[in-house]
């Protein structure tokens, strides 16, 4: 067995090759590591999935580009495909265990993490059903009434994404299937896992394989009427958010460029950008409301301002949006806490609490 | 007056409709009323009230005037005594059902009884109780019944259910399929184990009937002795048991039998009633989700031939593909894409990239049609005017109002560069990426296809070199629609721009940003299919070639023949 330094090594080396975006050496490392010895299982997590890790932090720094991004991500599929042949991907235990689907939800592109909980169960004795990025939760219920697994595993990076996975949470447990979810959306401790009513979390593959080796959740029960539903949400100021999203972006573009000449001079592209980026406050603002978690809102700010920061980006811009949300929003009395907190947490006032990247913003 | 008034009172007492009766603290009866002596006889004044009333009266009054009633606790907890006040007391008296209430009489110890006749109150109770049952666990068994359309997981359900509210055991026998009989049994401990049997149903009374779904003989009892050993289990020799059928939507569905412990109170008609109606949920639940794994293994059919593999090594290139269709619910869309791996090595394979206009089945069916023609004319792929111009004519032989567009893309390696030859019909034309920066649109146009009688096109030779990617869409990605304000289409020029950031990117990672760019643009609207494939020339390796390559990419030896 190796040890967690040598696993560090063969994660640089991996690193390296990924980023040269040259595979079959790629591929070589991932066999002298079997060949030295190192278990299947934290070559999959702890080398693989360690270089995965790197590009997020990389990336957040500004020292790879988001084309470098892809190429990594690309590189390492191939080399969990590559593995996938390999002896020592053999089932350690007996196929006796039961059948798992693992996907992301709808909107979800960040794959690998699924990727490799697939592989990780599957290593050990379930047969595994892996349905890749971004599945339409039509499409998740129409498989699991054909397949019926024991047991359907979620991932989700992007807290965006939470209402959407809110939603596929209550179909597939409508089937009769248990939900285990997973993915830095879910928040610190996976906080936000119980409230949208997935049966199990689990912060990492390790330790939901860990978690479906001790037993299957429990089959939910036949929902009742009002299933999954969200008392907070009573108050309409999430769906009101929603809806007039694109005119509240079109009206912040439209008063940040008064306010800042330098944003009226910007290219049709740099206007696009920050466009984009005014819809992501936006949506992490909606996201915020429908988990009533200020936290999520403002760890998302936090996050983005540091990544505006690696990449010389004025901040002062986060702070206007703010400002011009809130004396837009001055009826929605939870957002308006929501945007308070932030702006609190962002000018310092608070310690933010350490809350995980939420994941690349796009 | 107060004489009067005594004598009314004591007349209205004594002829009330309801049995009355005074007793004192040693349980002599003092007085009893004309409708308690009609009850009652013996209960004459000065009888002891165990010689004259039944053992559970006398009994309540000697409690209730032993026990004095605690004082109103204003602790609430749940085991404590409800309210002070002495009890009413109940008991049967000739065959009906009484339930006695005390009141305190004027002296201490002495309580004057009211009997009233709550017969009818106790078995309507009783029966409503029942119905509530039959009613809440009619209710629990629509609600899962419904939630799975998993044939197997919901034949599973049935037996559960009906084994834990209807039984002690169950068994669903499902139609028999070749020479065996599906079955799903579960038992006292709630277990359900699924297996199929080769068994003579004819030999159960009333089960090959069931499994024959005639609505006449719906459920009948069966003699326990009767129940084979393959159906009762670990049960042994059951109680009683009965076979109900399980209606289908015209087909069978099966039948469900019931099996209770000896010990157990027989299936009485209630039960029965409650069977029946649980079986006619169960069946439609069976036949339904039976339906639709049919439906669903025929949608896989159509689709699963649309999808080939997301990555391929095509003789010197890769390749990667995406497919996302329109709406969620629509599974056959009317985007489809073909490949055609050379036949001889150094030979040109083919690649089809196509837009149906439609959805759902018919355009799949025209997607059959088109893809079958074009594989029929492989052997004119070197020519692909001549290659579009017959399947026009084979369009034209059909509906008019149905049309393709496509692109046609023949690839060849040669050393380590890639040549392309492509063909656009009513398509847009694809781009190619260059490894160093910059992205062109391949010189390539033409009419589309089963619309006109005279069709022209236009071909490109392109080169790739290593690292460089020829990238063709449908048009559900540059005209997705959204944008941050909500106004916008993705368009060729926004599409152009991003790419120009995306050279040496690997096939399938350009594949999925060009999907994730348009998916994000649309963010929660409405889109087209769409449908994306890159062809990249392989770059060098940095590795300096050391290691084996782990698999082939060009195709086999000369030595071996095509396979």
């Amino acid at each position: 067995m190796s040890g967690g330094r040598d696993l560090g090594r063969w994660a640089d080396r991996l690193w390296a090759a990924a980023t040269a975006g040259d595979e079959q050496a790629a591929v070589g490392v991932a066999r002298d590591a079997l060949d030295a010895g190192v278990d299947m299982e934290a070559l999959l997590l702890d080398v693989v999935g360690a270089v995965q890790a790197r590009v997020g932090a990389e990336w957040a720094a500004n020292r790879i580009s988001v084309t470098q991004e892809h190429v990594v991500t690309a590189v390492n599929e191939r080399v969990i495909a590559a593995l996938a042949d390999h002896p020592g991907a053999r089932r350690r235990e007996g196929s006796a265990r039961g059948r798992l689907a693992v996907a992301c939800v709808d909107g979800e592109w960040h794959a690998l993490p699924a990727r490799l909980l697939a592989e990780v169960l599957r290593l050990r004795g379930w047969t595994v059903d892996y349905l890749g990025a971004q599945v339409p939760t039509q499409h998740l219920v129409s498989y699991l009434h054909r397949t019926g697994p024991d047991a359907i595993a979620l991932s989700s990076s992007i807290a965006t994404r939470l209402p959407a996975a809110h939603a596929a949470i209550a179909a597939c447990r409508a089937t009769g299937t248990p939900v285990l979810v997973g993915g830095a959306a879910y928040g610190p401790g996976g906080r936000y896992a119980r409230l949208l009513g997935a049966d199990a979390w689990a912060p990492d593959a390790r330790a939901a394989a860990d978690l479906l080796a001790r037993g299957l959740p429990r089959r939910p029960p036949a929902p009742p009427q009002a299933a999954g539903r969200l008392p907070h949400l009573d108050d309409q100021e999430y769906t009101l958010l929603t809806r007039s999203s694109a005119d509240l972006v079109r009206e912040l573009m439209d008063e940040l460029e008064r306010r800042h000449p330098a944003v009226a001079r910007y290219t049709p592209r740099q206007r696009q950008a920050t466009a984009e980026d005014l819809a992501h406050v936006v949506e992490f603002l909606a996201a915020s409301l429908y988990v009533d978690d200020p936290e999520l809102f403002s760890g998302f700010l936090t996050w983005t301002a540091s990544i505006l920061t690696a990449r010389d980006v004025p901040t002062g811009f986060l702070l206007s949006a703010l400002d011009l949300l809130a004396r837009r929003l001055t009826g929605l009395p939870r957002a308006a806490g929501v945007l308070a907190h932030a702006r609190e947490v962002l000018c310092g006032g608070l310690v933010p609490a350490p809350v995980p990247g939420p994941g690349k913003p796009e | 007056m107060r004489g009067l008034e005594h004598d009314a009172a004591g007349w209205a007492w004594q002829s009330a409709p309801y049995a009355a009766l005074v007793a004192d603290v040693r349980g002599r009866i003092v007085r009893a009323n004309d409708a308690l002596r009609r009850l009652l006889p013996r209960a004459v004044p000065g009888a002891a009230l165990q010689d004259a009333v039944p053992v559970w009266l006398a009994r309540a009054h000697t409690a209730g005037v032993v026990t004095v009633p605690p004082p109103a606790a204003p602790d609430r907890g749940p085991h404590r005594h409800p309210p002070a006040g002495p009890q009413p007391a109940c008991g049967v008296i000739g065959g009906r059902v009484f339930e006695a209430r005390p009141v305190a009489g004027p002296d201490p110890g002495v309580v004057v009884w009211w009997l009233a006749d709550s017969t009818e109150f106790v078995q309507l109770s009783g029966e409503l109780e029942a119905e509530r049952g039959r009613t809440a666990f009619l209710s629990e068994a629509s609600n899962e019944l419904l939630s799975s359309l998993n044939p197997d997981r919901c034949v599973e359900v049935v037996a559960a259910l009906a084994a834990r509210h209807l039984s002690d055991a169950a068994m669903v026998i499902l139609p028999k399929e070749g020479h065996r009989y599906p079955v799903a049994y579960c038992g006292p401990g709630g277990t359900v184990t699924r297996e199929k049997l080769a068994v003579d149903v004819r030999l159960v009374p009333g089960l090959a009937e069931a499994l024959q779904g005639l609505p006449s003989a719906p459920s009948r009892r069966i003699d326990p002795a009767a129940v084979p050993a393959w159906m009762a289990r670990d049960l042994g020799e059951p109680g009683s048991a009965m076979v109900t059928a399980l209606p289908g939507q015209g087909v069978p569905a099966g039948a469900l039998v019931l099996l209770r412990r000896p010990g157990r109170a027989p299936i009485s008609e209630g039960d029965e009633l409650a069977a029946r109606l649980f079986a006619a949920r169960a069946g439609a639940a069976i036949s339904a989700a039976r339906l639709y794994a049919e439906q669903a293994a025929v949608t896989e059919t159509l689709t699963r031939e649309l999808m080939p593999p997301r990555t391929q090594h095509l003789g010197g290139a890769e390749l990667a593909a995406r497919y996302r269709p329109a709406t969620a619910t629509d599974l056959v869309g009317g985007d489809f894409y073909d490949l055609h791996p050379a036949a001889d090595p150094g030979g040109e394979s083919l690649v089809v990239l196509g837009d149906v206009c439609g959805k759902g089945l018919e355009a799949a069916v025209l997607t059959g049609k088109i893809r079958n023609t074009l594989h029929a004319l492989l052997p004119l792929a070197a020519d692909h005017q001549r290659m579009l111009g017959v399947l026009n004519e084979v369009l034209l032989t059909g509906d008019r109002d149905r049309f393709v567009t496509m692109v046609l893309a023949s690839v060849r390696g040669e050393d380590d560069r890639v040549r392309l030859r492509l063909t656009s019909a009513g398509h847009p034309p694809p781009l190619i990426l260059r490894s160093g920066g910059g992205v062109e649109s391949a010189p390539t146009q033409g009419t589309l296809v089963g619309m006109l009688d005279d069709i022209t096109s236009t071909t490109a030779t392109v080169y790739l070199e290593p690292g460089d990617t020829c990238l063709m869409y449908t048009d559900g990605i540059t005209e997705a629609f959204g944008g941050p304000l909500g106004d916008e289409m993705f368009g060729e020029q926004r599409l152009v721009e991003e790419l120009e950031g995306c050279s040496g990117m690997p096939p399938e990672a350009l594949t999925e940003r060009v999907q994730m760019l348009a998916s994000e643009w649309v963010g929660g609207g409405d889109h087209d299919d769409m449908a994306v494939i890159a062809i990249t020339a392989p770059r060098a390796t940095a590795g300096g070639g050391t290691a084996p390559a782990p698999r082939s990419v060009r195709p086999p030896s000369p030595g071996r023949g095509p396979a």
